[in-house]
């Protein structure tokens, strides 16, 4: 019995957008309606995968299934194969969540070329969701390049004014890591091939031979997956591409980029790198040099924020930060720290999502992201300001509100590794309180010094909209995490037995091809 | 045990006042508001009343153990499969529980945090009558009352850290609650960010402890440090608690992170009693109380409890001597007590310190409460220096603070003489010389103590008035809403101390007692591995006779009349243009005073960099300029450099493809090719009767050589 629910989830942006090709470019409305209807709907139809997979939550393995290895190009054994577990299930409600509601926050800001917006995010939006359920290689690797050009153009034709600069970096730069996981992805085929006879790029049957890879090809082979997913991540120091591409990207572009893109660089560590190599990642040599990138990138991101002129400057500074502590997490390689880190990765997406929401919303009035250029805006929109402030507080990691829980989550599985990483992390969360609380003392306190500030309109109801569902977050994660860290204990507890094995990437010669295997091959046996 | 088994409806009270206030405070009517907020105070208080009465009933029936009432899984998944390792190797379960703990220890703090926190409600009800946003107000309040009681109900650190973040919220919004204000909101952030400092440190000593006992629960600590395995010195647990006293100092405003304090004044008045006197900044004596089966095994930490809290109450006190603005004199005060109630803590005099906490809410908030009577009177002026001769006019305010100082300073029978008294001769009975010095350090701030709260009473209400003609003229006693809760807190401040009359003078100090199941044992190991011990229960009764606690008892209200004496000398008849003794005699000294031994301007050129030294800006904002630097020059420097480097071979390659490839090669070829091809052109004229030339050229050619062959 097959369940199709993860097909129609990941379809059904892109139905829209096929749809969306046929209303004619000059009906705006036309357009805006069916494209916030299908975010909407893809939200929606989401949603019965909650109860279904809350049900089988300690079950083992990928759930849903769906396809088989091999089924869509056969002769070289890619197959149309999909499946969830506790981490990719998160990550697809955040994304199917952040879609919608990046949808809707453009309703406004979006006035040229309407029709080719909203088909390319509906085009991304399936780019997204197929990463997060790709049980194949191939098809993974498809996914995560389809989605680069809907993103590359979003930032290359609605951006700000230096947006073809950083629409090219952000490619260019996204491109040269995807091109090293490639020729990685390559030799675990034709490693499976010499181990076992068979040609697939299926994940869970890559898993089984990955980590017999002796340690010094392993190596290299980490090393060309870690680039590929620490620039994504993006890791100090290959984070540059991420403040420029986060500047010049329309709102709802920076809330998908923050929100969801980023964390195909951890879920790429937690999903690949860290089962394929355990021999790499648990050797103390490469640990450390991952927990270092991370805590530098903790401190440096937040120091950097602290003393940015621009306001969604500032904010994706902080994301190099915030992402320090999700790579952090997950290379303390204990179920707790992958566990905060995965949990964190949600946060960042819902408390990060609502600050570039929050930037855009000041942008689209006053046409200008600079600090100075505001003061206090809590006298002419006092409900912006506490929805500001409610989301600072998550970010920084209040308790009872999201941020803190993975924080501390992330911070006590590292505590329990090593004393030292913990307590170098640390200082990034007195930081987050500086760069925060400073923007927020020049943003919002004081008296309003700026006449063009004096008629700012507060929230509409559409905007307020758009945060609801992430205030509801915010504090249900924060109040009453235990379904969360239910829903990613097996996962989680899965990889850590998977890295934690002994004799993983032993050092040894590669594996000769056995003449009874290629005996086998050439029957025809696939 | 209808109070006690509902014992979590205690924070949840104030939690649903502020989220109605949060909701539909904005439409709601001020006396609504009042009613809501003032009620849920109310509420709790009452509920916490019947809870501690309850709790004494079932602690007699139970061995006195504290009382627990878990609610839920709050951190970790519940199913035990989640696990960490701990030190030694063994998994201990990732879990915090969403749990209230009740034992004497927080039964004292309940009562005095709903009771005061009940009276600064009425009290604002009043005070802010005139105030806009009086809904943000309250709702920041009983936000406030939800934190404090979370921080002091929870039964694990982790939900301690809860609270204790929670009331560093609550206290960034009402010290800010004046945003238009430049000075709140930056007096604002300083208090956030100097208790996230704090903070950092409490969150690594909880990790510590979570990783040493592989629990964050008071019970499960406490019993295995009590249990013998751990040594007296142990250097892990030494860490912890060094970690944990990070945390006080941020919270409680200790060296050197009570910077935050003073500047907190901005907030209302109110603000400042509740939050910035009575309640929230001794959460840090709490944790230490509360932690006391780990300091008790950590000398190294008691004596830096110790020796920060005397240094902090001399350090405090003497910057109180020359300010002018009657909050900050308070401030300093506050900060300076809690001083004192570290020492106590750090002599390993828990019982001592706690009753301090408890003398020194009522009157503290009495002294704010009754300071904000003034300033209200005084139609908003705080500087002693333009006040004067008030008594009379404010009868009701003046009697309330000077019965408050009367407290403060330690005349007997007044509340703070006792837990000032416990804690001298504690720390005086301490065994070590060193002991003595901190003695003397407290014997001193006892005095300077009195000297500067009779300075601020006889510069408010004696004197000659000084004061513009205009606020001269519209001085008037504050409503009833505001001088009832100063009647009652006054009622306090003369009577809390006799709940530990001491045994020397005949009492059977009962708040002692009370404490015993949460500190006697402590005491006891206290003294029996150091031997720079603390008094054990039984031995005190004998130790207690001797003459010397007499003498030291005469000596410290000996200090507190030359205190009273000497202001009254300096300030009693205080004129225009007054003279400041201490300027007078030492003029440097007292510059420095008056600019707080420039630790702010210190902490600005090393610590956050809004300060240059010369051209060099150290600090945070120093390190994020640098950072920045290297970000655009050296890090996206190289990006870019790649990328230049990539479209330069791009244009070699394109002049090489243009002039070498296409040019030389191909279109080099094609010149070649041109005249070459004029031969093979002449095959191809496309002239029909060339072609046929050719063809009978060829056919005669052809015939001609076979013909001729």
């Amino acid at each position: 019995m097959q369940s199709h629910i993860l097909s129609i989830i990941l379809f059904t942006p892109l139905l829209g957008a096929l749809l969306l090709l046929f209303v004619p470019k000059e009906n705006k409305h036309a357009i805006r309606w069916i494209a916030n209807m299908f975010a909407l709907a893809g939200f929606l139809i989401s949603l019965p995968l909650v109860p279904m997979f809350w049900e089988q939550r300690f079950e083992p393995g990928f759930k849903f299934l769906e396809g088989g290895a091999n089924n869509w190009i056969p002769s070289i054994g890619a197959g149309y194969n999909l499946g969830i577990d506790g981490i990719s299930f998160l990550l697809i409600m955040l994304t199917t969540l952040l879609g919608w509601i990046s949808i809707l926050s453009s309703w406004t800001a979006i006035e040229d070329r309407v029709k080719e917006y909203y088909i390319w995010f509906l085009v991304l939006q399936t780019g997204m969701l197929g990463v997060f359920m790709a049980l194949d290689f191939f098809l993974f690797f498809v996914f995560w390049e389809a989605m680069l050009v809907p993103m590359y153009l979003l930032i290359g034709i609605w951006g700000g004014p230096r947006k073809l600069y950083a629409a090219i970096k952000f490619f260019l730069y996204t491109l040269a890591g995807s091109v090293l996981m490639l020729l990685g992805i390559l030799f675990l085929y034709f490693n499976h091939h010499t181990l076992t006879g068979i040609y697939t790029f299926s994940i869970p049957a890559l898993y089984q031979t990955a980590p017999q890879i002796p340690y010094h090809y392993a190596f290299w082979l980490f090393l060309a997956f870690f680039i590929g997913f620490a620039i994504k991540v993006p890791m100090f120091p290959f984070h540059t591409w991420l403040p420029d591409a986060h500047v010049e990207a329309p709102t709802a572009g920076s809330v998908i980029l923050a929100g969801v893109l980023l964390k195909m660089g951890t879920y790429g560590f937690v999903r690949f790198a860290l089962p394929f190599f355990p021999g790499v990642v648990t050797n103390p040599k490469v640990r450390g040099w991952m927990i270092a990138l991370s805590i530098i990138g903790i401190i440096y991101g937040a120091l950097v924020s602290l003393m940015q002129k621009d306001m969604k400057k500032l904010v994706a500074y902080s994301s190099v930060s915030h992402l320090g502590f999700c790579t952090l997490g997950i290379f303390a390689l204990n179920s707790q720290g992958i566990a905060g880190s995965v949990l964190q990765q949600i946060n960042h997406g819902i408390s990060t999502g609502a600050l570039f929401l929050i930037v855009g919303i000041l942008y689209e009035r006053r046409h200008t992201r600079e600090i100075s250029e505001y003061g206090g805006i809590s006298n002419v929109m006092p409900v912006y300001a506490t929805i500001t402030m409610i989301m600072f507080l998550s970010s920084m990691g209040l308790p009872l509100l999201n941020g803190f829980i993975g924080e501390f989550t992330i911070l006590q599985g590292t505590f329990m590794e090593n004393r030292a990483w913990a307590a170098w992390a640390v200082p990034g969360v007195v930081l987050a309180a500086a760069y925060l609380l400073w923007l927020y003392q020049r943003v919002f306190f004081g008296k309003v010094t700026n006449p063009k500030n004096e008629k700012l309109h507060d929230l509409t109801p559409r905007e307020v909209l758009t945060f609801v569902p992430l205030l509801i977050l915010a504090f249900w994660i924060g109040l009453y995490p235990k379904p969360f860290f239910q829903i990613l204990e097996q996962p989680v507890n899965q990889i850590v037995q998977t890295v934690r094995q002994p004799n993983a990437n032993v050092n040894a010669e590669l594996p000769v091809v056995h003449p009874e295997i290629v005996a086998q091959t050439s029957q025809g046996g696939k | 045990m209808f109070f006690l088994d509902h014992i979590w409806l205690i924070p949840l009270f104030p939690a649903f006042g502020a989220a109605v206030m949060f909701f539909f405070g904005r439409k709601l009517q001020k006396q609504t508001v009042s009613i809501v907020c003032v009620g849920m105070v109310a509420l709790s208080f009452l509920w916490a009343c019947g809870a501690v009465w309850q709790y004494q009933g079932w602690a007699e029936a139970n061995h006195h153990q504290p009382f627990q009432k878990v609610m839920f899984t709050w951190l970790g998944t519940d199913t035990g499969h989640m696990n960490y390792t701990t030190h030694d190797g063994t998994l201990a379960p990732f879990q915090a529980d969403a749990g209230f703990l009740l034992d004497p220890l927080s039964a004292i703090w309940l009562l005095f945090v709903t009771g005061v926190g009940l009276l600064i409600h009425i009290y604002s009800t009043g005070y802010m009558a005139h105030e806009g946003g009086y809904y943000r107000f309250f709702g920041y309040l009983n936000l406030f009352m939800f934190s404090m009681l979370t921080l002091i109900m929870g039964n694990n650190y982790a939900l301690m850290f809860v609270g204790w973040e929670g009331v560093g919220l609550c206290s960034y919004l009402l010290i800010g609650f004046y945003f238009h204000r430049p000075a709140a909101s930056a007096a604002a952030n300083k208090a956030f960010i100097v208790n996230r400092i704090g903070d950092a440190g409490f969150l690594l000593g909880m990790f510590t402890i979570a990783w040493y006992f592989g629990s964050l629960r008071y019970v499960d600590v406490n019993l295995l440090a009590r249990s013998g395995h751990f040594n007296i010195g142990d250097p892990i647990i030494t860490a912890a608690t060094l970690l944990l006293f990070v945390g006080a100092c941020g919270k409680s405003a200790q060296l050197p992170l009570y910077v935050w304090l003073p500047d907190a004044m901005e907030g209302p008045t109110p603000v400042s009693a509740l939050i910035h006197a009575a309640t929230m900044v001794t959460a840090g004596v709490y944790m230490v109380a509360r932690s006391n089966a780990l300091f008790v095994l950590a000398p190294t930490s008691m004596k830096t409890v110790a020796i920060v809290g005397a240094l902090t109450a001399i350090f405090a006190a003497s910057i109180g001597l020359v300010q002018n603005d009657i909050k900050r004199v308070l401030a300093y005060s506050t900060v300076s007590q809690l001083g004192y109630m570290f020492l106590a803590l750090g002599v390993g005099a828990f019982a001592a310190g706690v009753f301090h906490v408890f003398t020194h809410a009522f009157f503290k908030a009495l002294l704010f409460l009754g300071a904000g009577s003034v300033i209200h009177a005084m139609s908003g002026e705080q500087d002693m220096r333009n006040m004067g001769h008030l008594a009379k006019k404010i009868p009701t305010t003046y009697r309330t603070i000077l019965i408050a100082t009367l407290a403060i300073a330690g005349i007997p029978p007044f509340a703070g003489f006792f837990s000032k008294d416990e804690i001298l001769w504690q720390t005086w009975s301490s065994e070590g010389g060193a002991y003595r010095i901190l003695w003397l350090v407290g014997f001193i701030t006892a005095l300077m103590t009195a000297f500067y709260m009779f300075r601020l009473v006889f510069l408010t209400f004696y004197g000659k008035p000084r004061m513009d003609h205009e606020v001269e003229h519209h001085i008037h006693e504050s409503p009833k809403s505001m001088t009832v809760p100063l009647v009652v807190l006054a009622v306090c401040a003369v009577c809390a101390g006799w709940l530990g009359w001491p045994h020397s003078l005949g009492g059977s100090n009962r708040f002692e007692h009370y404490l015993d199941p949460v500190f006697a044992r402590e005491a006891q190991v206290f003294q029996e591995e150091g031997k720079e011990a603390q008094l054990v229960a039984g031995e005190k009764e004998e130790k207690h006779t001797n003459p010397l606690e007499y003498g030291l008892m005469f000596l410290s209200v000996a200090a507190a009349g030359v205190g009273f004496g000497l202001a009254r000398r300096y300030y009693a008849a205080a004129d225009k243009g007054y003279a400041e003794p201490i300027e007078q005699a030492a003029p440097p000294v007292y510059r420095t005073l008056q600019n707080k031994y420039y630790v702010d301007e210190a902490y600005d050129y090393v610590f956050t960099g809004r300060r240059k030294i010369g051209d060099v800006r150290l600090g945070a904002m120093g390190l994020g300029e640098a950072s920045s630097w290297v970000d655009a020059k050296v890090i996206d420097g190289t990006v870019n450099g790649a990328g230049r480097i990539t479209r330069l071979s791009g244009k070699i390659s394109s002049w090489w493809d243009k002039w070498i490839i296409d040019g030389l090669l191909v279109n080099g070829l094609a010149l070649i090719t041109h005249p070459l091809s004029w031969f093979a052109r002449l095959l191809q004229w496309g002239l029909v009767q060339w072609y046929a030339l050719v063809m009978v050229v060829g056919l005669v050619g052809f015939v001609a050589y076979y013909a001729w062959r």
